[in-house]
């Protein structure tokens, strides 16, 4: 399997492909539903104000995705009285509900890896040969798993958002996914949904 | 009456760090049928890996630790209260241990009440009296990638061509499966549930989930029809996470229900194939699990 580090520059990421195994190590940060929504409308399309941690927060981000990589994760977190944080089980979570903020998202912050489940839409198939940058698939449900790839908790934002919708600061190694968009416009989801299309059509003719 | 506390967050760490044996024999006949090198293949060997993992230092199987259903049946002379009392409190002691995860969120503030409680509905307890003297309580984590692709048919249904029978379940059924695609963690299990209203037909979709994969449906028609679907979804060639071949369902498990003479639902309870369900008996003040 091919080894890649976080930040990724355009050349690496323009030499993934779709289909290839990839493990994964550096520091990466995590981010749903509410992360990405308050990253859109706080910093991008600025339809709030920012509030209260919002700009130390968005000062703290920068650096972190530039090049860097935004995993759809909602972990289990152990150590939460202590503080000394430790993931349990952390998964991806579904990422098309991304869809409508992910491009944005890459463009502003420079992001070349989004990790996830499931795959995401044409914006951010589009966004992808812009910035460039890939999807990377990981295994749903492979938590136990991936939380052992997961070395360090290097911090928090947003806790206030709830343990999974949190912005968890982590260092992994030989993270393993699957590079299913790639940034030539190339994407397996839609390769598949095309051709189980078809399928389905013949077996409902039948 | 007894406290079951303690045993009722046993049931939830097991359901939660533990896959069951016929799940994870489906897995392992699963990957067999995908070519070697495959990412097919890879993903069912890492979904093996991390079952076996997660089983030796218990932790959950996946980071979505979903709703919790219980299903308790209690001979007479329980009390229903007490024993929702109880459950609520394992359910919060195995948030705070790590088993689950806060899940619970309200649906108007969007805060999260972080110990997986939270109105009547959270956890889900259905109560039922039964006939003897043993007590016995199911869960089901029902996660939420798979409960989101779930779906509802009127039938007849114009545009699949499906009308109001076995054949017309048959269409409602793989289209199901085909607008899942990956998304709710393939290869998944189907529950499907045909009448009922539209309440009725949903909760009876997911109750037909506690049937064991290698218990046969005692019909004959819907046995087939079970097996059928089994092999056409597969037909369809998503695949594990959507990236491809031969394994896209596991298996279909399929009830029925009275219906109206106006209505014919199909209901589908897709789950992935982190199918946490486990059952936990308790008779003559011993308990076991299975
Ligand atoms: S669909 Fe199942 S395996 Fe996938 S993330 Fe959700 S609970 Fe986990």
């Amino acid at each position: 399997m091919r080894s890649v580090q976080i930040p990724i520059s355009d050349e690496t990421i323009r030499s993934l492909e779709v289909g290839e195994p990839v493990a994964l190590s550096g520091v990466m940060i995590t981010g749903r539903d509410a992360a990405h929504k308050w990253m859109v409308d706080t910093f991008i399309k600025k339809t709030r104000q920012p509030e209260g941690d919002d700009q130390q927060v968005y000062a703290a981000l920068k650096p972190i995705l530039a090049g860097g990589v935004i995993y759809h994760c909602g972990p289990v977190v152990a150590g939460l009285d202590t503080k000394d944080y430790r993931f349990v089980a952390a998964g991806p979570t579904t990422s098309s509900r991304e869809e409508p903020y992910q491009g944005d998202v890459m463009r502003h912050f420079n992001v070349k890896g989004v990790i996830g489940k499931g795959g995401m839409g044409p914006k951010t198939l589009a966004a992808c040969q812009e910035a460039p940058g890939a999807y990377l698939h990981a295994i749903g449900g492979a938590a136990s798993l991936i939380a052992q790839s997961v070395k360090r908790v290097l911090g928090v934002h947003k806790l206030d958002f709830g343990v999974p919708e949190a912005m968890w600061v982590i260092e992994v190694q030989d993270f393993p996914v699957v590079v299913t968009m790639d940034a030539h416009g190339r994407s397996q989801h839609a390769v598949i949904e095309a051709q189980s299309k078809s399928a389905l059509e013949k077996l409902l003719a039948a | 009456m007894q406290d079951l506390t303690e045993p009722i967050l046993e049931l939830v760490r097991l359901t939660s760090t533990d896959l069951p044996a016929d799940v994870e024999q489906a897995l392992r006949q699963a990957v067999e049928r995908e070519a070697p090198g495959s990412a097919a293949r890879g993903a069912l060997e890492t979904i093996l890996k991390n079952v076996a993992l997660s089983r030796a230092n218990s932790t959950p199987i996946c980071q979505d630790t979903g709703t919790p259903l219980f299903y308790v049946r209690h001979p007479a002379g329980w009390s229903t209260r007490s024993l929702r009392a109880q459950i609520e409190s394992a359910v919060a002691q195995a948030t705070a241990h790590a088993y689950l995860r806060p899940n619970s969120v309200d649906s108007l503030s969007g805060k999260n009440s972080g110990n997986n409680l939270g109105g009547h509905y959270f956890p889900t307890i259905h109560f039922e009296e039964v006939e003897g003297e043993a007590l016995v309580i199911e869960l089901m984590l029902k996660g939420g990638g798979c409960e989101n692709v779930g779906a509802q048919y009127s039938l007849p249904h114009s545009q699949l061509g499906a009308g109001r029978d076995l054949a017309g379940v048959r269409k409602v059924v793989l289209d199901a499966v085909h607008q899942a695609q990956g998304q709710g963690c393939a290869p998944g299990i189907l529950g499907v549930a045909i009448g009922g209203d539209r309440g009725s037909s949903y909760y009876a979709s997911k109750e037909a989930l506690l049937r064991k994969l290698d218990e046969p449906n005692p019909d004959e028609s819907l046995a087939a029809l079970e097996a059928r679907l089994t092999q056409e979804a597969n037909q369809l060639g998503i695949g594990p996470m959507g990236f491809g071949g031969e394994t896209t369902v596991l298996d279909a498990k399929i009830t029925h229900l009275n219906r109206l003479p106006a209505s014919y639902f199909v209901s589908v309870s897709y789950m992935c194939w982190a199918y946490r369900r486990r059952k936990m008996v308790w008779k003559d003040g011993q308990v076991s699990y299975s």
